[in-house]
């Protein structure tokens, strides 16, 4: 695949390292963020909303993302049934389920479990569940000794081809701040108290490999299905804010 | 140094509510979202990009903002950075015309595919990885990219100038620092280090706790 964008075919970019073009308007530059404050075209100084062209959209977000979509379309660059697809997918389509199905699969066969463990991408591409945030994978495995737990502190990565879309919680600044300091607090949150002497294992997902939680699979069930099985595999389980269900609850 | 998405080990959030549990709370949670991967298709940047310009968000916007709004006002000012949309555009809520790129637009009929196929970051390189699992390695301090001053990185504050233990080797990985800035990839050997807790905090609800981060190679020296 190519790597240059397409947008310098559309647009001369100044070089690398050479100075801003005064005539351009840089809202608020990237790398070039040095702390000038905002300026206006004009070079006078700008009210702070309108130092980010997104300061231009209704205040409203719900009105705000239908003017960007309103705009886009118009503009040919988004086609509205693919929008109508992506929710779809990942509402209806793509969702924890897939990790469930993985996670009783390794839970009823050993070989199963031991390629999750050493490489779980291509058992993963078999089954169909390999594509966007899930590119990169590791499967981590609770024990009688150690409880790991997901976060990704700087925004919100979560393997999607296995879980879907993140809950609210797991993008809330709550958990993103208190995963990583205080796990056992937050764990005891969603109701969760690990025997004393377990030792919790925290992934803070900060590249592009994506973690999915093994948990420890619930005694009494042991002859079960697959399809039983995944049924005791809950969402939380696998990120680690969660335990696998009990029979019969 | 940091920027309020560093949030990692910040005191004060309260508690965490696992009752909100909705992948899109609102209607406009799910249009926000596949707006952001449909222009992202457009190929106009990439990830690094797309989360540097998330963060660049003024600390006021990044704070008042709810999770999609920072995602929708990022993605507004990249379409106008990058040409794609202008800002009269924005303002008057309507497009001027048809875009030149429109022949990018990423079709619904395309979209399983696309998803499917995703974006990998790992890369061959001929360099030998610097550090092998079992090694004691010591993180940039302060946090911050080497490459591009106040630029992007992924080597959060609370990690900075800690000392751990390389428990992966990942392979090479597209260095963010450089992606996120039009560097280019400047793929670079990606580790996961373990830190114990006390390293990071000072102190541990447990002994054994641990944080396991995923840091490039150029992120790190050894620890002695």
């Amino acid at each position: 695949m190519p790597r240059t964008p397409f947008f310098l075919a559309l647009r001369p970019l100044r070089p690398l390292g050479s100075a801003p073009d005064p005539e351009v308007f840089h809202p608020k530059r990237g790398s070039g963020d040095l702390d000038l404050g905002p300026v206006s075209r004009q070079g006078g100084p700008m009210p702070h909303d309108h130092d980010h062209p997104h300061a231009l959209l209704p205040p409203d977000p719900a009105l705000r993302v239908k003017a960007l979509e309103t705009i886009l379309v118009g503009k040919g660059l988004v086609d509205p049934a693919a929008l109508d697809e992506i929710i779809d997918i990942y509402q209806n389509r793509i969702g924890p389920q897939n990790g469930a199905r993985v996670v009783a699969m390794a839970w009823s066969d050993p070989g199963v479990k031991a390629r999750l463990l050493s490489d779980p991408v291509p058992f993963l591409q078999e089954l169909g569940y390999y594509g966007r945030q899930g590119e990169h994978v590791t499967v981590v495995e609770n024990t009688a000794a150690v409880h790991n737990m997901i976060v990704c502190t700087l925004c919100s990565c979560y393997p999607w081809p296995l879980l879907g879309i993140p809950p609210g919680w797991y993008k809330s600044d709550a958990y993103r701040a208190r995963a990583v300091r205080a796990p056992r607090a937050v764990l005891a949150e969603f109701g969760v108290r690990l025997p004393e002497g377990k030792a919790v294992r925290v992934w803070d997902s900060t590249a592009e490999m994506r973690y999915l939680v093994l948990p420890e699979r619930p005694a009494g069930t042991e002859g079960w299905p697959v399809e039983a099985l995944a049924r005791l595999v809950t969402r939380d389980s696998m990120v680690g804010t969660g335990l696998a269900r009990e029979p019969g609850t | 140094m940091s920027r309020l998405h560093d949030m990692g080990g910040r005191i004060g959030d309260g508690a965490v509510n696992p009752a909100d549990n909705a992948i899109y709370a609102r209607d406009w949670h799910g249009r926000a979202l596949a707006l952001t991967l449909a222009a992202g298709a457009l190929g106009a940047w990439n990830i690094d990009i797309s989360r540097h310009a998330r963060e660049r968000l003024s600390p006021r916007d990044y704070m008042n903002f709810s999770y999609y709004e920072k995602w929708i006002a990022a993605l507004a000012d990249l379409l106008v950075e990058r040409g794609l949309v202008s800002e009269e555009e924005l303002r008057r809520g309507a497009a001027a015309g048809a875009s030149e790129a429109a022949d990018r637009a990423l079709r619904a009929d395309d979209v399983a595919a696309a998803l499917a196929r995703g974006g990998p970051s790992g890369r061959s390189i001929e360099a030998p990885p610097r550090f092998a699992v079992g090694e004691r390695v010591r993180t940039r301090r302060p946090a911050r990219n080497i490459l591009v001053d106040q630029g992007h990185t992924r080597l959060p504050s609370y990690a900075a100038g800690c000392a751990g233990e390389v428990v992966i080797c990942h392979g090479a990985h597209v260095l963010p620092d450089s992606h996120a800035h039009d560097l280019g990839e400047a793929p670079e050997p990606l580790y996961a280090v373990r830190f114990a807790a006390r390293e990071l905090w000072g102190r541990a609800e447990h002994p054994g706790d641990t944080v396991t981060l995923d840091l490039w190679e150029s992120y790190l020296e050894p620890e002695a």
